[in-house]
């Protein structure tokens, strides 16, 4: 499987804003960190889910890897080719390559727009239609691969006009009707109910199917991610915990937040008196970083190393990958 | 004798297409001490149930027939002014999106001794002594109480919003999905709280939310409504483990279980029906797999089929 997006080392502050006086009286730079260094490989058709809580980083990783947001160091590989030192018009083309979905289909489309401007939108930006009839053509066909058939009935309609499923499948037809490579979907789902989801996320798999589109999948949901991914980062305050195949991030988890995240995974059946790992107190903000492993003021397993040292991220087992000093370098030996 | 009972409860609003049917014939009780799920999608009723009861229901609402009993006590009779003195007191709510429902210019320890003042006619520092108990109990230092909303994370504020709730002792307490908006650590925390909340209060705790994964933590009945309607009514294990309404057994399908097997189950086709206009017969039958012409021109009945459940379903499970 050839790579198609290729993250190293990503890193994403953000300066803080302040008032004139406390900028030059104060000598340390308040930055909010959102990712903090994170690695990660999407292959051709796989589906690579980012799973955290709010404030993990996991959106500003996804705007990062389509240059949506300035990177304070490393570098996003796409189809083999650095983006760093492109120039506008190779970021153009890249633009078509790459698609984002948003969470939430009633604000992602102009109000004011009929269904047919919205989608064709990319077309005119990129200049790939010359005619009228060309345009609904293609918009028809991206509508009708979104699912919504027959796709001239909706054309001349407003977002409005249509259910929150319906708008979430413009969107996904806007976003291919470039025909992309890859796509960031933003918790696509999240905001739909659970009837509707289902046939957002198949929707999703079929286009990877027959077109190959490979997907970055935000969401906070872990059962979602295992059912529809390949890979799993669990990521906490801008760092990735624990990498790996989804069954074995679901079933044999090995650092002690994934640990928490799954015991209080959402069940549907009667889970009453379960054992749970309920993790006291919130996120830290991710200005004032704790020092050491950034999960030990919460991790119930943290000793004297986690304060000092951050771990690093060691293969356990082929493709796993876990950050935490209770599996140090050479533990797959042991095992 | 129940907490609380309600008795065929309709609920119409009306808008310049006609009237919506939000909440058409819905029964259900709940007792001291136990917690009642109303699951469903958005657009089902589950919210205009819960406002309904607390006759908070915006102008354009109206509760057209039905009973609501507290203790034996028809609420629906009372004038607006008496239970203007009940609300807070007997029935209480935790809204939805804590983030919104605090008023941001306003100390969260005054927004809730607010309440005390005018309910229990408490003074201000007796009131605010009782917040802090507050605070207490939802687990929150109770120096906080002279916080601003905005310097509380989405957690907190949303257990400033349940001590708020039960700041006059309700006997009912109604959790407009309290855990929506919340990272799941979070939820599981303000969940166990409530567990907590309900053994020590003996408190009727009605939870809605479209998250079948909240009632198989902390509730004890379910109801599960589609259209205005009840579909399916049982303790939460007879939902989960022998449900016998098409409706409900999609809903517990389309939610992903890691205990089960790994793959997207097929969806619920079309779109949950407009309540201008519902279907004839079955409100669930344009989606229904197994609907015939019975479905589609008689509306079932709430059917006793076992100990404490109920469907509405003109076959009762059989296809299940």
């Amino acid at each position: 499987m050839s790579d198609v997006v290729k993250i190293k080392d990503l890193k994403v502050y953000f300066d803080i804003q302040r008032g004139f006086l406390e900028d030059i009286l104060s000598k340390e730079k308040l930055q909010v960190k959102a990712v903090g260094g994170v690695s990660l490989t999407i292959g051709k058709g796989e589906i690579v889910s980012l799973v955290g809580e709010s404030g993990s980083g996991k959106t500003t990783i996804g705007k990062a890897v389509l240059d949506l947001v300035p990177t304070t160091n490393g570098e996003i590989v796409f189809m083999g080719e650095s983006l760093k030192n492109k120039n506008k018009m190779e970021k153009k083309l890249f633009r078509q390559k790459a698609q984002m979905i948003f969470q939430d289909p009633y604000q992602s489309l102009n109000p004011k727009d009929i269904i047919l401007d919205i989608v064709a939108e990319p077309l005119i930006v990129h200049k790939l239609v010359h005619t009228e009839m060309e345009k609904i053509e293609r918009v028809k066909n991206a509508l009708e691969m979104a699912g919504l058939v027959p796709g001239e009935d909706f054309l001349y309609h407003y977002p409005h006009e249509l259910s929150g499923g319906q708008r979430q499948r413009v969107a996904i037809a806007g976003a291919i009707i470039l025909d992309p490579e890859f796509i960031v979907a933003d918790e696509p789902v999240s905001m739909l109910d659970v009837s509707i989801r289902i046939g957002i996320l198949s929707l999703m798999m079929d286009l990877r199917e027959q077109k190959g589109i490979s997907y970055l999948f935000i969401t906070h949901d872990l059962s979602l991610a295992w059912v529809i991914s390949d890979k799993i980062a669990i990521l906490y305050l801008g760092k990735i915990m624990e990498i790996g195949n989804a069954d074995i991030i679901i079933n044999s988890c090995l650092h002690p937040y994934s640990h928490a995240l799954t015991s209080v995974m959402p069940v549907p059946k009667v889970s009453k008196g379960k054992e749970r790992i309920i993790l006291q107190g919130e996120t830290p903000d991710p200005i004032h970083l704790p020092s050491g492993c950034r999960f030990h003021p919460r991790c119930p397993k943290a000793f004297e190393k986690c304060i000092i040292d951050e771990p690093d991220l060691i293969e356990v087992s082929s493709e796993h990958f876990v950050a935490c000093h209770l599996f140090p370098r050479g533990c797959e030996m042991i095992d | 004798m129940e907490l609380l009972e309600v008795k065929n409860l309709k609920t119409y609003f009306k808008t310049q297409k006609g009237m919506v049917k939000a909440v058409d014939g819905v029964s259900y009780s709940l007792d001291y001490g136990k917690v009642l799920g109303l699951v469903g999608e958005s657009g089902c009723g589950k919210t205009t149930t819960a406002l309904s009861i607390a006759k908070l229901l915006p102008p354009e609402g109206e509760i057209v027939s039905g009973e609501i009993l507290l203790e034996g006590e028809d609420l629906l009779k009372l004038s607006k002014n008496k239970f203007k003195r009940k609300r807070w007191k007997d029935v209480s709510i935790i809204f939805q999106g804590a983030m919104s429902a605090l008023n941001p210019v306003m100390k969260v320890g005054l927004q809730i001794a607010e309440a005390l003042m005018l309910h229990e006619k408490l003074t201000y520092k007796q009131a605010m002594n009782r917040t802090k108990e507050l605070f207490k109990l939802v687990e929150i230092d109770e120096n906080r109480v002279s916080n601003y909303p905005h310097e509380f994370s989405g957690g907190m504020k949303q257990r400033v919003m349940i001590a708020m709730a039960l700041a006059c002792n309700p006997k009912v307490v109604i959790g407009d999905e309290p855990t929506t908006a919340l990272d799941v650590m979070v939820q599981a925390q303000i969940l166990n709280l409530l567990e907590k909340l309900k053994k020590e209060i003996n408190m009727g705790l009605i939870l809605i939310t479209h998250d079948l994964s909240v009632l198989g933590e902390i509730c004890d009945n379910v109801c599960v409504m589609y259209a205005g309607k009840i579909v399916e009514n049982g303790t939460v294990e007879k939902i989960f483990n022998n449900h016998k309404h098409p409706y409900t057994h999609k809903l517990i399908k389309a939610f992903p279980n890691i205990h089960g097997e790994r793959k997207l189950s097929t969806s619920i086709p079309g779109n949950p029906p407009n309540l201008l206009t519902p279907p004839s017969g079955c409100r669930f039958h344009p989606r229904c797999e197994f609907a015939d012409e019975k479905c589609r021109t008689k509306e079932p009945e709430l059917n006793k089929v076992g100990d404490h459940h109920f469907v509405a379903c003109h076959y009762g499970g059989a296809f299940i």
